[in-house]
């Protein structure tokens, strides 16, 4: 296996983006990628991307936002209709197979142009489930009543993921949620998707993430202390929400297990928990102590730009590796409703 | 259809063969900064394109992006009406919504100034006699009160032949 790492991230998250398109948006994150380890378009060997037509309602929108990558002359890209987490995985293996050196792979959306809650539900089976249009938080709120009812966790440790994430979101310039609410206040809110609050679910984002990988020497040549990629892996559970427990998630621990979670200490967790139940369901799927510093950017409760959220989990994670502050990290993206599709990603500096 | 094999107590149920479950999604359509500026330059009649800084390149209708260069267009260039056709097709088969008489012109017209042809329509002049190279002119929706036109593409009602020579081949040899 070649050793790969991530070796540049930018992001940019906005609880709404009026005066941008897709493009306009999406370009200077790109740019900003580029310029952190003065890379030049010339020397990026393959893009991928990740998006959803679904959330701007373009049919091949994703071709359009092309033009901020700069694709002609012809360039050697590719796109996953995921989250860009995913598409990091494809660049990862065409990266393994040693005929490239460097991958730029950017994600991005808005979800303020439609309504977010309904757009999703079109993920879900069209036949049963999809035509009842279940919003997804009453999805979400799904999983926390099983997982509530189990007495596998309470509203109280529901409340204290969500204190923590918005306190912590606090010293994150990207966050587009903070708070300083103790648990117990948070908890004095109404239930707005019983048995969910507010609190519990994710802000409407629109927004961008990019991230170059490079292989070897490449790396070092471009970052200080590379973020190494020790493991990648995705797993899925079913598609209906019928077959499955929704107390667990199989996928989660698979994608982990074979990532090598538990092959050494973890430093740091950034989880693509988009309600606060998700984090304590993941927390115990992926094996992490609680001595694990869970999502220190305030996580996706805070910031939430659908297709970019698992990205910039990586990247979160990759920073606090070239920044010293962790040696080894645990980066995961979610898909699918209730944490159907998981991918797991091991971090590591030298 | 393949036929499936059912239970007994489905006996004299009817098949279920198809299901119509209609789904509707709305959305807020943002142009975005470039187009803004495009389409409000076309309501006072005015073609605007964007240069790349690095490129030198004129896009339009401008993106807000240099596809070859990866950056962002800032500079705006007022183009001329008038322009070189550089491709065309004749259109002799209607299609569904297609409000236009048979047969009619489709033409990339390569607006003065501008690197990059723009699609419009070619009118008041036979068909059959439209050709590359011919130089051509936009011609407008009627203005209001304020002499303004919608700020939309549609508002150039089609280009005609604007009676000059046609354009030296060397001139559109890249957009063809």
């Amino acid at each position: 296996m070649r050793d790969i790492a991530i070796v540049s991230f930018a992001q940019f998250n906005s609880p709404i983006e009026r005066q941008r398109n897709e493009v306009e948006m999406i370009m200077p994150v790109v740019g900003e990628v580029r310029d952190r380890i003065s890379i030049t378009k010339d020397k990026i060997d393959f893009v991928c991307s990740g998006s959803s037509d679904y959330l701007a309602g373009v049919p091949f929108s994703f071709v359009t936002t092309l033009d901020a990558v700069g694709p002609w002359p012809p360039i050697s890209e590719s796109h996953v209709d995921m989250d860009g987490a995913f598409a990091v995985y494809e660049a990862w293996v065409k990266l393994q197979m040693g005929k490239i050196d460097t991958a730029l792979i950017y994600a991005y959306g808005k979800s303020s142009p439609g309504d977010i809650r309904r757009t999703v539900t079109r993920q879900l089976d069209p036949y049963y489930l999809g035509p009842l249009w279940p919003d997804m938080h009453s999805i979400a709120a799904l999983q926390a009543r099983q997982l509530l009812e189990s007495g596998q966790i309470t509203e109280a440790d529901m409340a204290e993921v969500a204190a923590r994430s918005r306190a912590a979101a606090a010293a994150n310039p990207h966050a587009v949620v903070s708070g300083t609410e103790s648990a117990e206040e948070l908890l004095a809110a109404p239930r707005t998707y019983d048995p969910l609050r507010a609190h519990d679910c994710p802000p409407v984002t629109d927004g961008v993430a990019a991230v170059v990988l490079a292989a070897g020497d490449v790396a070092r040549e471009l970052c200080d202390r590379p973020a190494w990629i020790r493991g990648i892996e995705h797993r899925i559970d079913p598609h209906a929400l019928g077959v499955r427990d929704l107390t667990r998630s199989p996928s989660a621990a698979a994608a982990a297990k074979a990532a090598g979670v538990a092959d050494g200490t973890v430093d740091v967790a950034e989880l693509h928990a988009a309600w606060s139940h998700e984090e304590l369901l993941l927390r115990r799927e992926l094996g992490l102590g609680d001595d694990v510093d869970v999502n220190p950017s305030g996580g996706a409760l805070c910031a939430n730009t659908m297709m970019a959220t698992g990205l910039i989990r990586m990247g979160e994670v990759a920073e606090r590796i070239w920044a010293g502050n962790a040696d080894r990290g645990v980066a995961h993206a979610a898909s699918g409703p209730c944490l159907q599709q998981n991918l797991v990603c091991v971090l590591e500096g030298e | 259809m393949t036929e499936v094999t059912l239970p007994a107590r489905f006996d004299g149920l009817e098949m279920v063969r198809g299901l119509r479950l209609p789904a509707r999604l709305e959305f807020t359509y943002t142009a975005g900064q470039a187009t803004t500026r495009f389409l409000t330059h076309l309501a006072e009649k005015r073609i605007v394109g964007q240069r790349c800084p690095s490129c030198r390149k004129v896009y339009v209708p401008p993106r807000g992006a240099c596809p070859t260069c990866g950056v962002p267009t800032t500079d705006e260039v007022v183009l001329a009406n008038t322009g070189t056709v550089t491709s065309f097709c004749i259109v002799n088969v209607a299609f569904y919504g297609g409000s236009m008489e048979l047969p009619y012109v489709s033409a990339l017209i390569l607006p003065d100034g501008a690197d990059i042809p723009l699609m419009h329509l070619i009118q008041e002049i036979p068909a059959a006699d439209v050709h590359m190279g011919m130089r051509v002119e936009a011609v407008w929706v009627d203005e209001d009160a304020d002499g303004r036109v919608p700020p939309s593409l549609e508002s150039i009602r089609h280009f005609r032949p604007n009676g000059e020579p046609d354009a030296d081949p060397a001139t559109y040899a890249d957009h063809v």
